[in-house]
């Protein structure tokens, strides 16, 4: 008989942070020149704006298997493209607010201003974010457990 | 016949025959005196099946999209609520206001034929509004209802009986305005916990049969390619098969409406589910109203939506999330 031994992967969450190009990413960059640290389950995606962030891009990587998403962009008043994070704090305020209403754990989603030179604030935001999605473990709610099966293999 | 559905129907003749307008809009008889639906008119001799009635509740608006295409001016009765999506329409290029006369009407508020059947009355023949209450005929005899009891979601939270646009009004009783607050439902909801929250959209949600009703009767879903008919997102119209895609599509197609929904109440009339759409839209409506001041879609036919607009003081994502109010 073939024996079955079941493997118990200790629980690391994934957490997507979309980055704009100008602010956040230089951010995240200057962080690592700084030899500053943040988590290495932290996948970083690297957009042109905050703004080209549609909702959708963040129900996706919840399906995908995302435990927590951030955006980061330019600070108010100092987006490359103007105006661009203006509608990002509105799209976004709308969209956690609804996923909240939803019963989605309000603590999954975040919005953070990140200028080029504050790669400080970038490692701390991050390594704060990762903290409380560790305490709140796994994405239960908004999940496609077929999803997750897939990557699991 | 009733006042109101004979001077619709006489007017709507008259513009027929002096060829005014090339095409009529309103209500088509069913095949019960409880299914009206809305219909074409272009000659005189198909407006004999022309209805107003207590169960006009459908908004035509959306059809002037598809009937405009092929030219003419049109004709269209609208109920308060539907002037709304018109303005809205218009704003965002669907339909050419000069294209099309609007004839706003008296609404006292249309009735829920499910509801009625719960009652025990089936075979329903007429109705007749008489102030606060209800006359239901039926093969069986007629029964007397409070209007709150058999008035459809949407009117017993009639949003406003204010025209928002009109060409010219069919009016002849007053039509008084609905006390109720629309929000209550939002805020019950609110209230709640998450877990409470998950645990009842959860119900709700895994009763959809992804009709696409909903999204099909919306006047502020007139994309010509909608997300959720693309063969390849592997979300086209098809039976939910997890939790995760019934939320995608309610949130997606809840937040692509967001300030642009008039609150018509359509998309929970027309739910065979009976699933409380409604509450989902205004959840955004009543957020935009708390963080970027009150708006009301189809207002006016120009303008921003609070979507494509901002302020330099606009709260912050978690501080909107944990019910920060406006900076004025
Ligand atoms: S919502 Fe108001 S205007 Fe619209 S059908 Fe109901 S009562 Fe009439
Ligand atoms: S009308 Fe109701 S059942 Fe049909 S897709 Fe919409 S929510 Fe689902
Ligand atoms: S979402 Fe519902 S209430 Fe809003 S405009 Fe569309 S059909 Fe009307």
């Amino acid at each position: 008989m073939q024996e079955v031994t079941e493997q118990k992967k200790e629980y690391v969450p994934t957490i997507v942070a979309f980055c704009c190009n100008w602010c956040s990413y230089a951010g995240a960059d200057l962080a690592g020149s700084s030899r500053l640290t943040y988590p290495a389950n932290v996948k970083i995606i690297r957009v042109p704006c905050s703004c080209r962030v549609n909702p959708m891009f963040v129900l996706k990587a919840f399906q995908r298997g995302a435990d927590g998403v951030i955006l980061c962009g330019c600070h108010p008043g100092d987006c490359h493209y103007v105006t661009g994070n203006y509608y990002t704090r509105r799209r976004m305020s709308l969209l956690f607010s609804f996923l909240n209403y939803m019963g989605i754990e309000k603590e999954r989603t975040r919005v953070e201003w990140v200028s080029a030179a504050e790669g400080a604030k970038f490692s701390a935001v991050m390594n704060d974010f990762a903290k409380k999605i560790n305490e709140l473990g796994e994405n239960k709610r908004l999940q496609d457990l077929r999803v997750k099966e897939e990557r699991d293999e | 016949m009733n006042k109101v559905e004979e001077l619709i129907v006489k007017r709507a003749r008259e513009l027929l025959s002096s060829k005014e307008v090339d095409k009529v809009i309103g209500w088509k008889k069913g095949e019960f005196y409880f299914d009206p639906s809305p219909a074409v008119f272009t000659s005189e001799e198909e407006l004999k099946d022309f209805v107003y009635n207590g169960f006009c509740g459908a908004n035509l608006s959306k059809y002037l999209v598809q009937e405009l295409k092929k030219g003419g001016k049109i004709a269209v009765f609208l109920k308060p609520c539907d002037t709304y999506s018109f303005n809205e329409l218009v704003k965002e290029h669907r339909v050419d206001k000069n294209a099309v006369k609007v004839i706003a009407i008296e609404c006292q508020g249309k009735l829920d034929i499910e509801k009625i059947k719960e009652k025990g009355v089936s075979a329903v023949t007429e109705t007749e509004e008489n102030g606060e209450e209800v006359i239901v005929s039926s093969l069986y005899g007629s029964a007397k209802f409070r209007k709150e009891e058999v008035l459809l979601e949407k009117c017993l939270t009639c949003k406003s009986k204010k025209f928002a646009v009109a060409d010219e009004t069919i009016v002849v009783n007053e039509m008084k305005e609905t006390a109720n607050d629309r929000f209550s439902g939002v805020e019950e909801l609110e209230r709640m916990s998450e877990e409470e929250r998950f645990a009842f959209w959860k119900g709700e949600l895994s009763k959809c049969i992804r009709c696409n009703a909903c999204r099909n009767v919306c006047p502020a879903c007139t994309c010509v390619k909608c997300v959720f008919d693309n063969n390849a997102s592997g979300m086209a119209t098809k039976a939910p098969a997890d939790t995760f895609e019934e939320q995608m599509f309610h949130i997606i197609r809840a937040y692509h409406v967001a300030g642009r929904c008039t609150d018509c109440g359509e998309c929970s009339r027309v739910c065979p589910q009976h699933i409380p759409l409604h509450l989902l839209n205004r959840k955004f409506i009543k957020d935009i109203n708390r963080l970027y001041g009150d708006f009301q879609a189809g207002e006016a036919d120009e303008g921003k939506n609070p979507l494509i607009e901002y302020t330099e003081k606009d709260a912050d994502p978690t501080a909107a999330v944990n019910g920060e109010v406006r900076h004025a």
